[in-house]
């Protein structure tokens, strides 16, 4: 499998002083959705800075597709697309034209250019607004041209830093799908969010830096199956007793509200297990859903561990 | 970078510089031709009838060479100073960073983009002054020889100044007190050989100068100065510049973290 990014001893102190990478080692294969977490201030914008060369690191090496940034930065330039995560054209400007300059800037003849422009603002729903100053836009359709603009010289790796910050959730989700399909057509995708449903419902592969260092580095997978307590929140059909409490080993059930209980399931329990107690008890389930985001918890526990945790 | 890719990044750069100048055209362009306009009327016209000649020539010819070029510094400069730094204020010069672009390629298109304002608003002073003045052009290739490397000096002049600027003022500052008080003294409204020796010497330092003399020389054929002299500290100044903005972008001065 080919390295899409592969980063080794990166460090990044600022002139200020502050150390923002402390030896960050990575490695993210091609193809693959990723999601880089981390607190505010952990270190994920400077590495992505580093990676688009908008930061000078200050110590380790960052190749791209197997090439190394500083002898190969033209091709590696050419292989990359960045969205940051502050706003960052033009506000005067029309939308097409910044994404037409764009290709400009890439070396994409006019017409190849005109093409790309077209498709990509088509696929982001902004094809209506390609003669409109793009200050007039919505936060949304700011945030979809900026993709538009990253994805107009085709990419192999595209950079999302945020990208759905402030974005409502319809059109969160349908620039979910957009990404999934540009990432099934080949794309490998590096995500940064805050949103950790995004990355839960994205990304394949997983790390968490925290005050420049990498303190998890996983597959999604292997990351959520570690959790091994789940807690849900059910909704009943009728009004529940006062004093509704139940414990026994793996499994807490209690009233939240005159209409739902919160249990929690653990020591490889499963839900079946409290629905099974509600039933002798004979109280009706309607509805189920998590109570809190299974990588959040996570999140926060590995954060925890780390000590940078609120918790 | 491929040629052609190089060719097609610059193109942009420069299309995107002067479609910008033009769009605020009432700020770029409208400006500078009234302001200068106002010179023809009130020095050249009302002032200078009563003034009389000046080196060989009526003073309204002898301040229309200085007053093209006053146009063309100001405007070459403070079209690179703004839109880059208006570029840097807004991020959208990462959309540059990011591209796979050599640096030389970045400074001549900007540089490009301020030369094409400077000659632009350069040419339609020019226009008017025919309103006032007879310009009998004396030497075509040092007139376009010399207007066109002013302007790629106060180009690269104001790419220097859009790279340390931190903000709005500093975009200001060089233009208000070092630019204008250099041009004013630079010999556009007087011969400095009405100055005292001792002043004459110290105009002699002021590189505006030779651009001003230099173009009145390819206009009306009479100069202060060695025209040669003059070109050959103009190539210097512009390799000097060239060389530092550079070496400016190399080290991501003011652009790069």
């Amino acid at each position: 499998m080919t390295i899409a990014i592969s980063v080794s001893k990166l460090e990044k102190v600022y002139a200020s002083g502050v150390a923002a990478l402390k030896g960050v080692s990575l490695e993210i294969e091609q193809g693959d959705f990723f999601a880089l977490l981390g607190p505010n201030g952990a270190g994920k914008s400077t590495f992505i800075g580093i990676l688009s060369t908008l930061v000078r690191r200050t110590g380790g090496d960052v190749r791209i597709f197997g090439r190394d940034v500083d002898t190969h930065l033209y091709q590696t330039k050419l292989d990359l697309g960045v969205v940051p995560q502050e706003i960052n054209f033009s506000q005067f400007e029309k939308v097409a034209d910044i994404v037409m300059t764009q290709a400009g800037y890439y070396g994409l003849p006019r017409k190849l250019a005109v093409h790309r422009a077209e498709k990509y603002l088509k696929q982001l729903g902004l094809w209506e607004k390609r003669d409109t100053r793009s200050r007039l836009l919505s936060g949304g359709m700011k945030r979809r041209m900026m993709i538009a603009r990253a994805l107009v010289h085709e990419p192999r790796l595209l950079i999302l830093d945020e990208p759905t910050a402030g974005v409502d959730i319809e059109l969160r989700r349908s620039m979910w799908d957009f990404l999934l399909d540009i990432n099934s057509s080949g794309t490998t995708i590096v995500l940064t969010t805050h949103y950790l449903e995004e990355a839960e419902q994205l990304c394949r592969n997983i790390a968490i830096i925290d005050e420049g260092n990498i303190i998890e580095n996983t597959s999604m997978k292997k990351l959520l199956l570690e959790l091994d307590v789940h807690a849900y929140i059910l909704d009943t059909e009728h009004d529940l007793d006062a004093d509704l409490e139940h414990k026994e080993p793996g499994l807490v059930l209690r009233k939240v509200d005159s209409h739902s209980i919160e249990a929690v399931v653990s020591g490889g329990r499963d839900i079946n297990s409290a629905i099974a107690v509600l039933d002798r008890l004979g109280i009706r389930i309607l509805s189920m859903r998590n109570k809190a985001n299974r990588l959040e918890q996570l999140f926060l526990s590995r954060l925890r561990e780390s000590g940078n945790g609120s918790g | 970078m491929y040629t052609n890719h190089k060719l097609i990044a610059f193109e942009t750069i420069v299309i995107k510089e002067v479609r910008r100048f033009m769009r605020i055209w009432s700020q770029t362009m409208l400006p500078p031709v009234i302001t200068i306009s106002l010179y023809f009327v009130i020095f050249g016209n009302l002032v200078g009838s009563r003034i009389g000649e000046m080196g060989g020539y009526r003073y309204m010819e002898f301040i229309v060479p200085g007053l093209i070029m006053m146009a063309v510094i100001q405007n070459s400069y403070s079209n690179v100073v703004s839109s880059f730094f208006s570029q840097k204020f807004q991020r959208s010069v990462e959309e540059l960073l990011v591209a796979p672009i050599p640096n030389y390629v970045i400074l001549s298109g900007f540089v490009v983009g301020g030369m094409a304002r400077g000659l632009c608003v350069g040419f339609i002073v020019t226009l008017v002054s025919l309103f006032f003045a007879d310009l009998p052009l004396y030497s075509l290739s040092i007139t376009v020889g010399v207007v066109l490397f002013t302007s790629l000096v106060f180009s690269l002049g104001g790419f220097i100044n859009a790279v340390f600027a931190n903000n709005f003022d500093d975009v200001s500052i060089i233009p208000t007190f070092v630019l204008t008080p250099l041009i004013y003294l630079g010999g556009v409204f007087y011969s400095i050989e009405l100055l005292p020796p001792f002043w004459q010497l110290v105009s002699r330092l002021n590189p505006i100068f030779y651009m001003v003399n230099t173009f009145r020389y390819g206009i009306l054929g009479t100069s202060d100065i060695d025209v040669a002299w003059a070109f050959a500290m103009l190539v210097l100044f512009a390799a000097l510049l060239f060389g530092a903005c550079i070496w400016l972008l190399r080290r991501g001065t003011g652009i790069r973290s």
